[in-house]
């Protein structure tokens, strides 16, 4: 069975602070309930004392004159008057002479004259031997508790002379029935308090709970590798929660940043090791080609060669002119006259590109800003326009659209084209700028390697995106020096 | 000579002046005791403005708790006339001159009652009670004190000794409390006492139970100190005889629970006499 110290916090708050609620309520109505029991029985037996004191006093002469139905009218006349609950009023008065035997008693009936009190039951000789350990003149109180009865004594003394103890007997059950009227009224306002204070508390509880539990959750999900915002409006104060979730959210921000830029870095670093890879091949292809292309050349102007033999290395030929044009393809190299990208480039390339959209029944949008020439090397530029443009158009669904811009932003050529069409698995995505990896059958699959090596040799970037049946490619260009 | 003989005339009618205002004009001052039943303070003072307007004089009713505090005022001549017991009247014999008989029940007797609480259903006679405890009414009373002693006398017992205690409650209507409460185990009372109780307070009444009567004795009279003038004896004795035959006198007497008064005869109370040779005085 769990322990309850491991529950949630969505139970564990709010009933951590019920119980609380309850222990404290209870504690305070108990400390009052002590308090209003011993209020009233201190007024019981100081009202009891004074009492006693004042009707020994009348009743020394009585009992001096051996007057017991004056005695006993003043008994009497303590126990009538007042309202008839009076807790404060003696339940029995009666008054043992020198020897412990009963001289009156308000109730003879159950305690009558004469009798030995000694002989009335445990009661009356516990009481006895109490009031017989201490003759002092003072009025003391007993509480027996088997009994349910509070008694008083009062020595019947004047000037010295010791007559007899007047006991009046207070029942315990008036004093429990109005501590039990205070009792349950404050039973009633502890209620109405937990009424108020438990909704109150369970609301808050729940409250500060759930955030943490969500914040809880999304932290296991993160150390487990899936690190996802929080829902906004999750919890909006500015106390140490509110900053948490703040940590929180800059934690995942950082978090992504930085697989981004991993993933970035590991795609960059697959992408240069190909690059090598294929430039070194490309070198140790095209050495040995030339000099193959070059001793074709001499056999077919030795003279005296047949027809068919002409025919074979003609097709020789064309076969090493064809990867010779792949190898150079994958060499990128900067070649050619060094001149800036101008807006007439921009015409150009939507001359170029007019067969292939009227072809693919596609809307070519370029918007461009450049006004006059900047310093990129055009033919580069040109190049990975092309490139961009001619994908997408080809990608692009039929009567679709495909936007190209390109813009002057800062100190940097912001080139970026969108179409629709199908989207591009992730996991295409992953290797688009790969030699060979294309996503059409068409092609040779060396568009987009071009482009990222012309990118990445010109100290740029290049970003693929594909969501929701659109394809995005985004290129910055640092501006370099004019040409 | 003319002078002395003025003189003379002079304090002769000082002193005949002085004796009318002790006689005639000063308050008629009556001594009241327990023997009244009840505390029936307002029909006595509706009873002493009926006897201002008959006598044509004031009059005052001196309340004492104990018959004897009575019989020392009226012996000390501090009042007029007393109601008294029938017992203190034998017992002061000749101290006091009787002034009027009440009636009750048309007849001037009346009777002692042995009671014991109503929850006792036991006692059958007052021999049943040795050792116990027992309630007298006064010790001047006939039907309160000397009645249950002359039968314990008569019976051979010493009544000093018979009860293990005895007190007083210098009342009759407080020995029925006494007894009803349990305080006592046994009292005695005055027969009119216990009966004007039985219609205005029968809770108290009905708290005790009778056990035997006595035989009749003379009810409580009205006594005049002897000093008292023949004048105004009569005149007393005769507004208390005629209060039977006004509707006024009749309303207080109803009220008092008697029927009337008569002049009466000191030989209604012999019995009381007997009763105290047999006792003794004490």
């Amino acid at each position: 069975m769990r322990s309850p110290f491991d529950l949630s916090f969505r139970l564990k708050i709010p009933l951590w602070g019920s119980l609380l609620i309850v222990v404290t309520t209870l504690a305070i109505s108990t400390s009052m309930m002590v308090q209003a029991y011993n209020d009233v029985r201190s007024d019981l037996v100081s009202s009891a004392s004074s009492l006693g004191g004042t009707l020994a006093q009348t009743l020394f002469p009585a009992m001096l004159h051996d007057d017991v139905w004056q005695a006993t009218e003043i008994i009497r006349a303590s126990l009538h008057g007042g309202r008839e609950s009076n807790v404060l009023r003696p339940e029995l008065v009666f008054v043992l002479d020198r020897e412990q035997k009963v001289f009156i008693s308000s109730q003879p009936q159950t305690l009558p004259l004469l009798a030995d009190i000694r002989q009335r039951g445990e009661e009356y000789r516990r009481l006895v031997d109490w009031i017989a350990t201490d003759a002092g003149l003072e009025t003391r109180s007993l509480e027996l508790a088997k009994f349910h009865r509070i008694y008083v004594a009062t020595p019947i003394v004047d000037t010295g002379a010791y007559l007899g103890t007047l006991v009046t007997v207070h029942s315990k059950e008036a004093l429990l029935a109005r501590f039990y009227s205070v009792a349950w009224r404050g039973l009633g306002i502890g209620l109405v308090v937990l009424a108020i204070l438990l909704p109150i508390n369970w609301f808050w509880g729940r409250r500060t709970a759930v955030p943490m539990v969500q914040l809880t959750n999304s932290i296991v999900d993160m150390a487990q590798g899936r690190a996802s915002h929080l829902l906004p409006q999750n919890y909006t104060h500015r106390d140490e929660l509110g900053r948490l979730f703040e940590a929180y959210e800059l934690m995942v921000e950082f978090l992504q940043d930085r697989a981004r830029l991993e993933q970035g870095m590991i795609r960059a670093e697959r992408l240069a090791a190909i690059g090598r890879l294929s430039a070194g091949i490309a070198h140790e292809i095209n050495n040995p080609l030339g000099g193959m292309l070059v001793a074709l050349n001499n056999f077919r102007r030795r003279n005296g060669q047949d027809e068919r033999a002409l025919a074979t290395v003609s097709m020789i030929e064309r076969g090493l002119h064809q990867i010779h044009e792949i190898v150079n393809a994958m060499l990128v190299e900067a070649k050619g006259k060094a001149r800036d990208f101008a807006p007439q480039d921009v015409e150009d390339i939507h001359q170029l590109l007019a067969a292939e959209t009227r072809k693919c029944q596609v809307t070519l949008q370029i918007d461009s800003n450049i006004e006059r020439p900047v310093p990129l090397r055009a033919t580069l530029v040109r190049q990975i326009l092309m490139n961009l443009t001619l994908n997408a158009i080809q990608a692009s669904d039929r009567s679709g659209e495909v936007r190209c811009t390109i813009h002057i932003a800062g100190d940097q050529l912001l080139l970026h084209t969108e179409n629709g069409g199908k989207t591009i698995p992730p996991e295409v995505v992953d290797h688009l700028f790969e030699p060979f990896v294309g996503n059409r059958e068409s092609g040779h699959g060396l568009g987009l390697w071009i482009v990222y090596q012309i990118v990445t040799q010109q100290k740029g970037q290049i970003s693929a995106e594909s969501r929701g049946g659109v394809t995005q490619f985004t290129v910055n260009l640092p501006l370099g020096d004019p040409a | 000579m003319v002078f002395a003989g003025f003189m003379f005339i002079l304090a002769v009618l000082f002193t005949v002046s002085a004796t009318d205002a002790v006689e005639g004009a000063g308050p008629i001052r009556i001594g009241l005791t327990p023997t009244i039943p009840n505390d029936q303070y307002r029909v006595i003072e509706e009873w002493r403005l009926y006897m201002e307007r008959e006598l044509e004089r004031p009059v005052e009713f001196v309340w004492r708790n104990s018959y004897i505090e009575t019989m020392d005022l009226l012996r000390a001549e501090k009042l007029d006339y007393a109601w008294i017991c029938d017992y203190p009247f034998v017992y002061f014999k000749g101290q006091v001159k009787l002034l009027a008989v009440p009636l009750y029940q048309g007849r001037p007797y009346y009777q002692s009652y042995l009671i014991v609480p109503a929850a006792d259903t036991e006692t059958t006679s007052l021999a049943q009670l040795k050792g116990r405890l027992f309630a007298y009414a006064d010790p001047y009373s006939n039907t309160g004190y000397l009645t249950p002693r002359y039968l314990l006398a008569q019976s051979g017992e010493d009544p000093d000794h018979f009860f293990s205690k005895t007190f007083f409650t210098f009342s009759h209507r407080k020995v029925m409390e006494a007894v009803a409460l349990g305080v006592a185990q046994g009292g005695a009372v005055s027969s009119h006492v216990w009966d004007t109780l039985l219609k205005t307070t029968p809770e108290l009444a009905q708290g005790t139970r009778i056990v035997s009567k006595s035989p009749e004795y003379g009810f409580p009279p009205l006594v005049a100190r002897p000093s008292v003038s023949e004048t105004e004896f009569r005149t007393m004795q005769k507004l208390l005889l005629k209060m039977m035959v006004n509707e006024e006198g009749r309303s207080l007497l109803r009220r008092l629970n008697i029927d009337g008064f008569i002049a009466g005869e000191p030989s209604l109370y012999d019995r009381v006499d007997q009763m105290m040779q047999v006792v003794g005085k004490k």
